[in-house]
C-alpha cells in the first residue's frame, strides 16, 4: 500500500511538470498553430538561470522571477526573429524552425554554462514529510503547489483579461479573430511569452529535485509533447490532464520494468491513440479552444 | 522531352552528380571523399523520407529507427553469423520494410500530431530496445567487427570504393523516386497529401497506399543504415535515436520536402554546413569548440526556413532569373496556403 502511495506522489510531482510543458505547448499550437519545439529548452533555462542567479547571491523569489522573465523573453525573441519572418509557411517550415531556435539555445547554454551539473537548493529544507506511508520529498509540495498556482494564473488570465480573451478568440478561429482587429502578431507574440514563463516556471521548481543540465529540455519537451497530444492537443485541462496521466505511468511502470520504463509508456500511449484517436482527454481532434 | 515520363532535364542532372562523384577521388582528398559517402548515405534516407513526407504529407518523427533496424540487422547478420554484406544488405532492406509495413498498418490510420507522436514513440522505444538487449546488440557500447561490403576486385582504395557503392546505390534509389513521382504512384501520393478525404472519394485506397509509401520511404532508410554499418564497421545506439530522425526531417525540408532533389540537396547541405562549422570555427575563434557549432547550425536553419519556408530546391532557377510558376517550386496546396489569409493570420502578419 504503501508503495502505491509513493509511486502516486513520484507520478504526481513528475507529471506536473509534463503539465507544465504541455500547457505551453498547447498554448503555443493553439493561437499560432505551431509545434514549439523549443519548448522544452524555456525549461532548461528557467532550471538554468534560477540556479546561476542563486550562485551569484539573489535571494531565490528574485532568482526566480528573474529566470521565468528571462525565459519568456527568450520565448518572444524565439516569436520576432524566427517564427514571425516565416509566416504563411507550411507546418512542417514552422517546426524546422523551432528546431533550429532549440538547437541555438542548447548551443548558447553550452556556451554560457559548460556541461556540468548545477545544483539549486531545496526551497525549504527538511527530512522528507510522512503522508499515508509515503516519504514525500519537501519540494514535491512546491512542484504541485506552483502547478496548481500557475493553472489558477492562466485560467483567471484567460478569462478576464482583453488579451486572455483576444488568444482565446484566436485560437477558435483565427480569422475571424483577424476579422474583429485582434492582430495575430500580437497574440502570437504573447502566446510565446507566456509559454516561455510556463515553461520556466516548470523548470524552477525542478532544479532542486534534479541538476540542472544545459541538455535536460530534449527530453522534458517530448514528455510533454506527449502529453499535450494525449490531452487531445486543444485545450489546458486536457494538457494537464495529459501530462499527469503519463508521470503516473511512468511512476507505477517503473517497478515493472525501470529499463523498459520509457519504451513501455510509450507503448500504452500509441495503443491508448489507436483506441482513441480523438485524444484521451480531448473533445476531438484539432485546435481547439483556450 | 523524356524518358521513362521523367523531364530530360533531371536525368542531365542524375547524369551530371555521377560524373562529379566519379571524378571526385581525382580531385580531393580521403577526408573529402568521407563527408561526400557521409552526404549520399543521408541523401538516400533524406529522399525516401521525402516520398513519404512531401509527397503523401505523413510526417515521420522516427525514421532514425528504420535507418537503424537496416543498419543493425545486416551489422549483426554479418558480423555474429558470417554471411556476407551482399546477402545481409537485401535482407535488412526487405526485413526493415516489412516491419514498416507490419507497424505501419496500425500506425498510419492516425494523422497529423498522432503521427507525428506514435512515430516518435516507436523511434524511442527501438533505442531503448538497442540499449537493452545487450546480449544481442551489444547494448549502449555497441559492437564492431563488422565487415565491409567486399569490393576488392575494384581497382581502388577502400574510401573510393565505398565512395562508388554509396552513389551507384544512392542515385539508383533517386531515380527510382523520380520515376514513381512521376508516374501513376506519384499522382496517388500526391492527391493523398493534398486532401486524403479527396483521394478517397476518387476511389483511391489511402490507407493501403499509405502502408505502401511508408514501407518503401523505410526501406530507403534502411538501406541507407546498412550502407553505413557496412562502412564504419562499428554500431552503438547513439546515432539512430531522436536527433536522428529530427536531422533526416531537416534536410528534407531544407532542401525542398516536395521535390526528389531536395532530398538530396538538403542532406548535402547540412552535412557541409557542420562540416564547415566544425573545421572553420576553431580555426578563426581559437578556443571555441562545439557550443559556437550548436549555435550557428541552429540560426543558420532558423535563417534557411524563415527566408525559404518551401526549401532551397529550385532556387537555382529563381537566381538564375527563370521564375518558374509557383506551383512547381511548392505543391499546389502550399503555394495556395501561403496566400490565404487563413494561413497568414496564423503566425503574425
Amino acid at each position: 500500500m504503501s508503495d502505491a502511495a509513493q509511486y502516486l506522489v513520484t507520478g504526481l510531482t513528475l507529471g506536473s511538470i509534463y503539465a507544465l510543458v504541455a500547457l505551453g505547448f498547447v498554448t503555443v499550437f493553439s493561437v499560432t498553430g505551431v509545434i514549439n519545439f523549443a519548448q522544452g529548452e524555456f525549461v532548461m533555462l528557467g532550471a538554468m538561470l534560477a540556479a546561476q542567479f542563486v550562485q551569484v547571491g539573489a535571494p531565490l523569489p528574485l532568482a526566480a522571477l528573474l529566470a521565468v522573465a528571462g525565459a519568456a523573453l527568450v520565448g518572444a525573441l524565439v516569436f520576432e526573429v524566427g517564427l514571425r519572418p516565416a509566416r504563411g509557411a507550411s507546418e512542417l517550415a514552422m517546426i524546422i524552425i523551432t528546431i533550429g531556435a532549440s538547437t541555438a539555445i542548447r548551443g548558447a547554454a553550452l556556451l554560457a554554462w559548460g556541461t556540468d551539473p548545477r545544483p539549486l537548493a531545496a526551497f525549504t529544507p527538511g527530512p522528507p514529510i510522512e503522508l499515508a506511508g509515503a516519504a514525500v520529498v519537501r519540494q514535491s509540495l512546491w512542484v504541485l503547489g506552483a502547478t496548481a498556482a500557475v493553472l489558477v494564473a492562466l485560467h483567471l488570465f484567460f478569462s478576464t483579461t482583453a488579451m486572455g480573451r483576444a488568444l482565446r478568440a484566436c485560437a477558435v478561429n483565427a480569422v475571424a479573430a483577424r476579422l474583429v482587429g485582434i492582430s495575430p502578431r500580437h497574440t502570437g507574440l504573447a502566446a510565446f511569452v507566456l509559454s516561455g514563463a510556463v515553461g520556466a516556471v516548470a523548470g524552477v521548481v525542478l532544479a532542486p529535485l534534479s541538476y540542472a543540465t544545459y541538455d535536460m529540455g530534449l527530453m522534458l519537451g517530448l514528455k510533454g509533447f506527449v502529453g499535450a497530444v494525449l490531452g487531445g492537443m486543444a485545450n489546458p485541462s486536457g494538457a494537464v490532464a495529459g501530462g499527469l496521466a503519463l508521470g503516473l505511468l511512468e511512476a507505477f511502470g517503473t517497478p515493472i520494468s525501470s529499463a523498459y520504463k520509457d519504451a513501455a509508456a510509450f507503448i500504452v500511449l500509441i495503443l491508448a491513440m489507436l483506441l482513441r484517436p480523438g485524444g484521451l482527454f480531448g473533445r476531438g481532434l484539432g485546435r481547439g479552444s483556450l | 522531352m523524356s524518358w521513362l515520363g521523367v523531364p530530360r532535364r533531371d536525368w542531365v542532372i542524375l547524369a551530371a552528380v555521377a560524373v562529379v562523384v566519379g571524378a571526385a577521388p581525382l580531385a580531393v582528398s580521403r577526408y573529402y571523399l568521407s563527408i561526400l559517402v557521409t552526404v549520399g548515405v543521408y541523401g538516400m534516407a533524406t529522399v525516401g523520407l521525402c516520398l513519404l513526407a512531401g509527397y503523401a504529407r505523413q510526417i515521420s518523427l522516427g525514421h532514425a529507427a528504420f535507418y537503424g533496424l537496416g543498419a543493425y540487422a545486416s551489422g549483426l547478420l554479418a558480423a555474429r553469423w558470417d554471411w556476407s554484406p551482399w546477402i545481409t544488405i537485401p535482407v535488412g532492406v526487405l526485413g526493415s520494410g516489412l516491419v514498416a509495413w507490419l507497424l505501419g498498418r496500425p500506425v498510419l490510420r492516425l494523422s497529423g500530431h498522432y503521427l507525428a507522436m506514435a512515430t516518435l514513440g516507436l523511434g524511442i522505444v527501438f533505442q531503448v530496445a538497442l540499449n537493452e538487449l545487450t546480449e544481442l546488440t551489444g547494448g549502449p557500447s555497441g559492437f564492431s567487427g563488422i565487415p565491409s561490403v567486399p569490393l576488392a576486385w575494384l581497382p581502388f582504395n577502400s574510401e573510393v570504393r565505398s565512395l562508388y557503392l554509396v552513389w551507384a546505390l544512392c542515385l539508383a534509389l533517386l531515380g527510382l523516386a523520380l520515376w514513381l513521382v512521376n508516374t501513376r504512384i506519384g499522382r496517388v501520393l500526391r492527391a493523398i497529401g493534398e486532401s486524403e478525404l479527396a483521394a478517397e472519394l476518387l476511389g483511391l485506397d489511402t490507407a493501403a497506399w499509405k502502408v505502401r509509401v511508408f514501407a518503401l520511404s523505410a526501406a530507403y532508410a534502411a538501406l541507407a543504415g546498412a550502407l553505413y554499418a557496412h562502412y564504419v564497421t562499428f554500431l552503438s545506439p547513439a546515432p539512430f535515436g531522436f536527433m536522428f530522425s529530427l536531422e533526416l526531417l531537416v534536410m528534407a525540408t531544407i532542401g525542398g520536402l516536395a521535390s526528389v532533389w531536395g532530398g538530396l540537396l538538403g542532406a548535402g547541405i547540412v552535412v557541409v554546413l557542420t562540416e564547415t562549422l566544425r573545421s572553420a570555427l576553431p580555426k578563426s575563434l581559437p578556443g571555441s569548440s562545439g557550443e559556437l557549432e550548436l549555435i550557428l547550425f541552429g540560426l543558420a536553419l532558423v535563417a534557411i526556413m524563415a527566408l525559404r519556408p518551401s526549401g532551397l530546391a529550385g532556387l537555382g532557377r529563381v537566381l538564375l532569373g527563370r521564375w518558374a510558376p509557383r506551383a512547381a517550386l511548392a505543391t499546389p496546396t502550399e503555394a495556395v496556403e501561403a496566400e490565404s489569409v487563413g494561413e497568414a493570420a496564423r503566425v503574425g502578419s
